[in-house]
């Protein structure tokens, strides 16, 4: 029975490029899947876009095909991923130079179609009730996630690596799956179970011991060197999750569990483009060292209906922090406070959102769960959404200005201040979304 | 006990909403998790706006338990102006429950 082996070679945007390269060389991969976006990088990619229509793409793309690609090439592994961001064309195009820079007989394709800004001006934004186009020039973006067929489109015809932009996470895996084991589009059993190959592999090291570690009690090897996740997987999409041997980590029943539960929300019905996934019967059971069989994930059809990930500009943040130690630095931190408050009032409206909290002590777990014990230290942390540059700029300002003007003994102030791009959800009809492939023509070495 | 002595657990977030899961290590401590881990529970151990909305949903086979909590991140990742905006150290915070 042949078997279908899949890599994961990056689980955001900044990972790290070293364990890919090893997939590519040693995995003996059929195919290495970088997924690259976030909720948020899209909106982020759509305003670098704007600000240069050249740009808008993973800005790691170049460097992690340069390293990959030479190996890729020799063992025959496709690569599929959203590297495209806000921008597929011109990363297929960039990928394609590289290519032919390095002499290898590759083909690239572009996957489009996932940019609706024109289509859902109507649509109503699940947080707020109210229409995209309330949101008029502030509104930056949109993006329906995507499902399999372009992807799919693109490696039938003999693409060797496919870009997409915003395709599901699990879609970038599920894809080839569907191409190489011609599973159809309304076997919802093995679209389920290719869904939640992909979930578990999606986040590359989250499997294989990343995110895992709490010394004395989960015990990771070699976190250090923790290697990326892949999977061996059957025409049935039942799968193993592995990784290489030599690398740091660990693939056990425990780590496989808090992956599989991670974003999903209800188990029984992990909504996907091209399916709604099944979860609530996984099975998972360690059939070797850093082996797990995955099994009992399951689908029911699709709903017909895309989500769209909206980006719009909603003010600026500016945020200052400051240090206080030793005795009675709680009361000094929190008089701190107080006073950047109080210089803030002359800004009145143009303050929408205001927070401040001491690090170490009440900024990050919720009331009920802190304790009551003083810390030798706190960190200030005063932060503002704000209507303007100039507004979100003030925060900092008034934190600097703490040094000679404020209680005793601050130290290390750091400022900053940015524009935001919120993200909001919508939904649109799948049947309205156009996805098209665009080949390039085999670059023969 | 503190339930961290017999689980682990991971919070991930979709926008506004927190999932965290929280699992058993062996199978024998299966039947305390799913009885003592209510959602009431999680919601007064939380507090706040953590409180509002949380659904539960529970597999056994995997002696795993999934929480959801809408309207947990002060608007979501790009909006919120909290520390952790993606609410990823809540699971650990959730272990601190004494069982």
């Amino acid at each position: 029975m042949s078997v279908v082996r899949i890599g994961t070679g990056a689980g955001f945007q900044g990972d790290r490029i070293a364990p890919a390269v090893d997939l590519a060389e040693r995995g003996e991969l059929d195919f290495l899947i970088f997924e690259c976006l976030a909720e948020r990088t899209i909106a982020l990619a759509q305003q670098a876009r704007l600000a240069d229509p050249a740009a808008g793409y993973d800005p790691l793309l170049e460097r992690r095909m340069r390293a990959v690609l030479p190996a890729c090439a020799r063992n025959g592994t496709r690569i599929v991923t959203n590297m495209g961001a806000a921008n597929p064309r011109a990363a297929a195009e960039r990928t394609r130079a590289v290519v032919r820079e390095l002499g290898l007989p590759l083909t690239v394709a572009a996957v489009t179609g996932d940019d609706v800004l024109g289509l859902v001006g109507d649509s109503l934004l699940t947080e707020t009730g109210a229409p995209a186009r309330a949101l008029e020039d502030r509104l930056i973006s949109a993006n329906a996630y995507i499902g399999v067929a372009g992807i799919v489109e693109a490696l039938d015809a003999g693409a060797d690596i496919v870009i997409c932009g915003r395709a599901s996470d699990p879609a970038l895996f599920l894809a080839p799956l569907v191409h190489r084991f011609g599973w159809a589009m309304d076997d919802w059993a093995r679209l389920g179970r290719g869904t939640l190959i992909g979930h578990l592999l999606e986040c590359s090291a989250q499997i294989t011991g990343g995110y895992f570690a709490d010394p004395g009690v989960k015990e990771v090897p070699d976190l250090a060197e923790v290697g990326f996740p892949l999977a061996e997987v059957s025409e049935d999409g039942t799968a193993v999750i592995t990784k290489l041997p030599g690398t740091g980590g660990l693939v056990t029943r425990a780590t496989c569990t808090e992956q599989l539960l991670y974003e999903i929300h209800d188990p029984a019905r992990y909504i996907q483009p091209d399916v709604v996934a099944d979860f609530s019967q996984v099975e998972l059971e360690e059939v070797g060292p850093d082996r797990v069989l995955v099994t009992g994930g399951s689908g029911h059809p699709a709903s017909g209906q895309l989500k769209v990930s909206v980006g719009y500009r909603d003010g600026w943040r500016g945020e200052g922090q400051i240090s206080y130690a030793g005795a009675n630095c709680v009361a000094r931190g929190r008089l701190a406070a107080e006073v950047v408050h109080r210089r803030l009032a002359d800004l009145g409206g143009r303050i929408l959102e205001e927070r401040s909290e001491l690090i170490g002590l009440d900024a990050v777990a919720p009331a009920a769960a802190r304790g009551a014990a003083d810390p030798s230290e706190v960190r200030l942390r005063i932060a503002a959404r704000c209507a303007d540059e100039e507004a979100a700029e003030r925060i900092g300002e008034e934190v600097e200005s703490l040094y000679l003007c404020g209680p005793a003994g601050g130290g290390g102030v750091s400022r900053s201040s940015r524009e935001i791009i919120a993200v909001a959800s919508t939904l649109i009809p799948a049947a309205s979304v156009s996805v098209r492939v665009e080949l390039t023509e085999r670059i023969e070495a | 006990m503190k339930l961290h002595e017999i689980a682990h657990a991971r919070t991930g977030d979709k926008g506004d909403t927190s999932n965290i899961s929280v699992i058993a290590y062996r199978v024998e401590d299966w039947p305390l998790i799913d009885r003592e881990v209510t959602p009431e529970r999680v919601a007064r151990h939380l507090g706040g706006v953590m409180a509002s909305d949380v659904t539960r949903y529970a597999l056994p086979q995997l002696c795993a338990l999934n929480f959801v909590i809408r309207g947990a991140l002060t608007g979501g990742v790009t909006r919120s102006l909290a520390l952790d905006a993606h609410g990823k150290c809540l699971a650990s915070v959730l272990l601190e429950m004494r069982l």
